[in-house]
């Protein structure tokens, strides 16, 4: 969970910079997105590095699914009868957020690929420049699907703010004195990834990027 | 105080078990939760009923014994206490509360309100010890050990195996009780020789009972009676993923 956590983290925030370029202008977001397929031309084919980190990150994805259901299914197995009443005492957040959540989190995943990756529930289609999928699949008239990429995206940072701190815990290298630290920088990097992903969706339906 | 509790009650291990509700009146404030219960079992042999079974041994809140689920908290809302020094003054007048055994597939409900938590001691039996030679006390000195190790193995030593940190868990883990076993060895000079090993051994066995894993919800540390912090669980980890590197 933890090193596939940080896997898909780390891609997220490579993700979220690119994105950014699109306030810069569509033709950087387009030479941004071939430049992740030339790179390491011509010493390797086209699309060489995209695939190895595609391919990273399908496995990564698929583990960390694996790994979530298989908790979930200990869990269950390790409690067959339940509590009359039970009450958390320490918010319950992290059992409801990251179970629940994560399955919102898959469900955008296929739907986002589908949309911007492949294009074919985009208004523009597979063959299109990814700056034209992304600015005419947050056109102002299609504010429900901005709507939808601000929930995901919210989920995630719900997501993070626990997975982050919690991935140093599992891997051992937190301690009573660092908590705070790891905490807060959860918090921080998660608030930074929502705000980073939501601002060129908001921005092309509010019409500040055309 | 009057109150009315809504308790379970099972016969036997193969009994499939249900909630009965009782009335307890004129309860002291100043009783003991399990004081109290003893009010009602008395009263309820004298009807010729059968009592309620709950663990329970010294009554001091050292033995680990009286794990039961109040009100869907282990050990009850109280914070740092065990139920029987859990005192009836927290509740108020008219209540109703509700009585649970630990619920856990590793530790089967013997009756009423006792579980099996031998899987406990067969996660000790499998690494919750040091091998050296056991004489008399060493002298005080003759072993440094730094203050903030010396507090740290001490915090986690004070761990009395009650499982309610299990109770407690969403995932039905048992890891904090093994990482307080864990960290208050490792963390000794006594415990070095043996402490990849023992990591190794406690955590398979924790897992081979049947124990869920852990997702750092912290339920556990907010309920267990010693306040074990979270932290040991980290230290834990850390030793078993460095056994397993090796
Ligand atoms: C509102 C926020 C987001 C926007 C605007 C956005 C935009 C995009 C765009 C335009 C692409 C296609 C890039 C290309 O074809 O070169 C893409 C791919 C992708 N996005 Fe997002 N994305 C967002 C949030 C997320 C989130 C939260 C996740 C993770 C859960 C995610 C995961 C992916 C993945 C896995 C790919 C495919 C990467 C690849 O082709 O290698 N995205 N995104
Ligand atoms: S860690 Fe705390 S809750 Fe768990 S068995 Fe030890 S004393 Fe009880
Ligand atoms: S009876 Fe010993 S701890 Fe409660």
């Amino acid at each position: 969970m933890a090193v596939t956590g940080a896997v898909m983290v780390l891609f997220l925030v490579g993700h979220m910079l690119g994105n950014l370029k699109i306030f810069i202008s569509r033709d950087s977001f387009n030479d941004y997105a071939t430049a992740l397929r030339t790179l390491l031309e011509p010493l390797a084919p086209y699309r060489t590095l995209l695939t190895i980190v595609e391919v990273v990150l399908a496995v990564s994805v698929v583990l960390h699914i694996w790994a979530a259901i298989s908790l979930s299914r200990r869990a269950h197995a390790a409690r067959p009868v339940k509590y009359a009443a039970k009450k958390s005492q320490a918010g319950g957040y992290a059992t409801h957020i990251m179970r629940y959540g994560g399955v919102t989190i898959v469900l955008f995943l296929v739907w986002h690929l589908l949309d911007l990756t492949f294009g074919v529930v985009n208004p523009k289609g597979p063959v299109s420049t990814p700056a034209d999928r992304m600015i005419a699949g947050f056109d102002p008239s299609r504010w429900w699907m901005t709507l939808i990429y601000l929930v995901a995206v919210v989920m995630v940072g719900l997501h993070l703010r626990h997975g982050i701190w919690s991935a140093f815990q599992t891997l051992g290298w937190a301690n009573r004195n660092r908590y705070k630290a790891l905490r807060t920088g959860a918090a921080l990097v998660s608030a930074v990834l929502v705000i980073g992903f939501l601002a060129p969706p908001l921005a092309i339906t509010f019409g500040v990027v055309k | 105080m009057n109150l009315t509790l809504k308790v379970w009650r099972q016969s036997g291990p193969s009994d499939s078990g249900r909630m009965v509700k009782y009335r307890v009146e004129e309860v002291s404030p100043d009783m003991s939760f399990l004081e109290m219960l003893d009010v009602l079992n008395e009263r309820l042999i004298l009807e010729g009923d059968d009592p309620i079974a709950f663990d329970h041994d010294c009554r001091e809140g050292i033995c680990g014994m009286c794990g039961m689920v109040i009100n869907g908290v282990a050990h009850g809302e109280q914070v740092a206490t065990t139920t029987c020094q859990l005192h009836m003054r927290h509740f108020e007048d008219g209540a109703t509360i509700t009585i649970e055994p630990w619920r856990a597939a590793p530790f089967p409900v013997v009756k009423d309100l006792v579980v099996d938590r031998s899987a406990f001691d067969r996660i000790i039996q499998a690494g919750g010890f040091v091998s050296v030679p056991a004489g008399s006390a060493p002298d005080a000195h003759s072993l440094p050990v730094r203050k903030e190790d010396a507090d740290s193995a001490f915090d986690a030593a004070t761990c009395i195996g009650c499982g309610a940190c299990v109770a407690a868990c969403p995932n039905g883990s048992a890891s904090l009780f093994t990482a307080a076993k864990i960290t208050h060895l490792s963390l000794l000079p006594q415990g070095q020789p043996e402490r990849l090993s023992r990591a190794k051994a406690m955590v398979d066995q924790m897992d081979a009972e049947g124990f869920g894993g852990c997702t750092n919800t912290g339920e556990c540390t907010a309920v267990c009676p010693k306040g074990i912090p979270l932290d040991t669980i980290a230290q834990m980890n850390s030793d078993y993923l460095k056994a397993n590197a090796k």
